[in-house]
């Protein structure tokens, strides 16, 4: 395989329906619905899914999230301050489980 | 402008299939449609292509330096006509209007002959003592504003207008709504318009305006009317910038997904007379820019003694699909 990841790929993800129509559609329904203005406007849920995406760092999701985030009126400083956020979760969770290292350290130690 | 060197902009990068149909001749086919004129209800005058302004997504490349202003005859030739055939609007745009000497004249001859006369604004033009008589005019005939305000954000203003234009437009705005613009029962109208900063599209109007109503009032205490989110039309400075950048395929292909077979009937073309600086008759501004006339020949305004009938041909191109796209144009 030349290379895993294609961006041409992208347009063409309701392909994976191929071999489970009602499963991809009952998928679809629903992300299209979660995506939907409701209490967050379309532009907030776009910004929580750019940071997301960087979070599980998928490169499709990066590319549709930065357009999605632009198409519906968000600026750099804004993305850039989206995935900050999820840094500081991320950074955050790691030095939570500080306190676990803490406690068996404390545990084995005189 | 040259027509020739126009067509050679376009033709650059212009796609065909076997049949030598550009893009959007293609989607008209796959939906079994085709684009007649209607009834025409609005006359659109693009009075030059001067501007204090060079935008970067400009379709017809306006800028300080260019020199093709709309003459006195031809705004005769122009009032005349709409004298002729009463147009339920009239759309006055450029470049920035406010810079063509004949303006003043323009809008006191047209004002009696249409119930909603409308001037294009890229609102920094309007920063600045000596068109104070200007915005007085405007009052005086009620002409309706379609002031450019692409983002609230400065930064991408900024890059697609030029550095200062957000915070002048925002002193302008101030302005405007302090003279009665944009206030609730003042007669005044004073809409935005907002258009992407790149090789994108924007989503829902509706939401956007919410949004800039929501955060002008907060931060700046600016009102306005309504809000029009317009895509930007790949011709000009900002096909050069699409080609430039190597998005302009992805943007036609964007505009090619987008396309909605439902907006057609509403699209602007169907029902405008558009007249260039030079007094010559198109489709719409898109068109004039890009040199395809109206009925496929060079016909002057003075020249037309009524409107395009109905069931006319509509020249159409590529750049077409922006109209089609989603929602469509207005």
């Amino acid at each position: 395989m030349e290379r895993y990841y294609k961006p041409e790929d992208l347009p063409k993800f309701e392909e994976i329906g191929q071999e489970a129509q009602k499963l991809a559609q009952k998928f679809f329904d629903y992300y299209s619905t979660v995506m939907a203005e409701g209490e967050l406007s379309e532009r907030e849920k776009a910004l929580i899914a750019l940071s997301v995406a960087h979070a599980i760092q998928c490169p499709y999701c990066i590319d549709a999230y930065t357009q999605a985030c632009l198409e519906k009126g968000s600026n750099l400083a804004e993305m850039t301050e989206a995935i900050h956020v999820v840094t500081a979760v991320r950074g955050g969770a790691s030095l939570i489980h500080g306190l676990q290292m803490r406690n068996v350290a404390q545990k084995l130690s005189m | 402008m040259n027509s020739d060197l126009k067509i050679q902009d376009l033709g650059e990068t212009a796609r065909t299939d076997s049949l030598g149909r550009d893009l959007f001749s293609q989607a008209l086919s796959r939906h079994g449609q085709k684009l007649e004129r209607g009834e025409t209800a609005t006359l659109q005058i693009n009075v030059g292509l001067l501007c204090n302004q060079s935008c970067r997504h400009c379709h017809v490349s306006a800028g300080p330096q260019r020199k093709e202003i709309m003459d006195s005859e031809t705004v005769e030739a122009v009032i005349a006509y709409a004298r002729r055939n009463r147009f339920n609007s009239v759309d006055i745009t450029g470049g920035a209007p406010e810079l063509n000497p004949h303006i003043t004249r323009l809008i006191e001859g047209l004002s009696p002959l249409t119930s909603r006369l409308m001037v294009r604004s890229n609102l920094t033009v309007l920063n600045g003592i000596e068109m104070e008589a200007l915005t007085a005019l405007f009052i005086k005939h009620r002409v309706i504003l379609m002031a450019s305000f692409p983002s609230l954000n400065e930064e991408q203003t900024d890059s697609q207008r030029g550095p200062g234009t957000f915070k002048t437009s925002l002193n302008v705005l101030r302005k405007l709504n302090s003279l009665g613009y944009g206030q609730t029962d003042s007669g005044l109208e004073l809409h935005l318009v907002s258009n992407p900063n790149g090789a994108f599209l924007h989503s829902s109007q509706m939401q956007m305006e919410k949004r800039f109503r929501e955060i002008l009032g907060r931060k700046w205490g600016i009102v306005f009317n309504r809000l029009l989110s317009l895509a930007n039309v790949p011709l000009g400075r900002y096909r050069q910038w699409l080609t430039a950048s190597g998005t302009l395929e992805q943007y036609m292909a964007k505009l090619s997904s987008a396309f909605n077979a439902c907006a057609l009937e509403g699209l602007m073309c169907k029902t405008l007379v558009s007249v260039s600086w030079e007094g010559i008759l198109y489709d719409c501004d898109f068109n004039s820019a890009a040199g395809l006339y109206l009925g496929g020949r060079r016909i002057h305004v003075s020249e037309m003694a009524g409107l395009p009938a109905p069931g006319t041909a509509i020249a159409v191109s590529d750049y077409c699909l922006t109209c089609a796209a989603g929602a469509g144009f207005t």
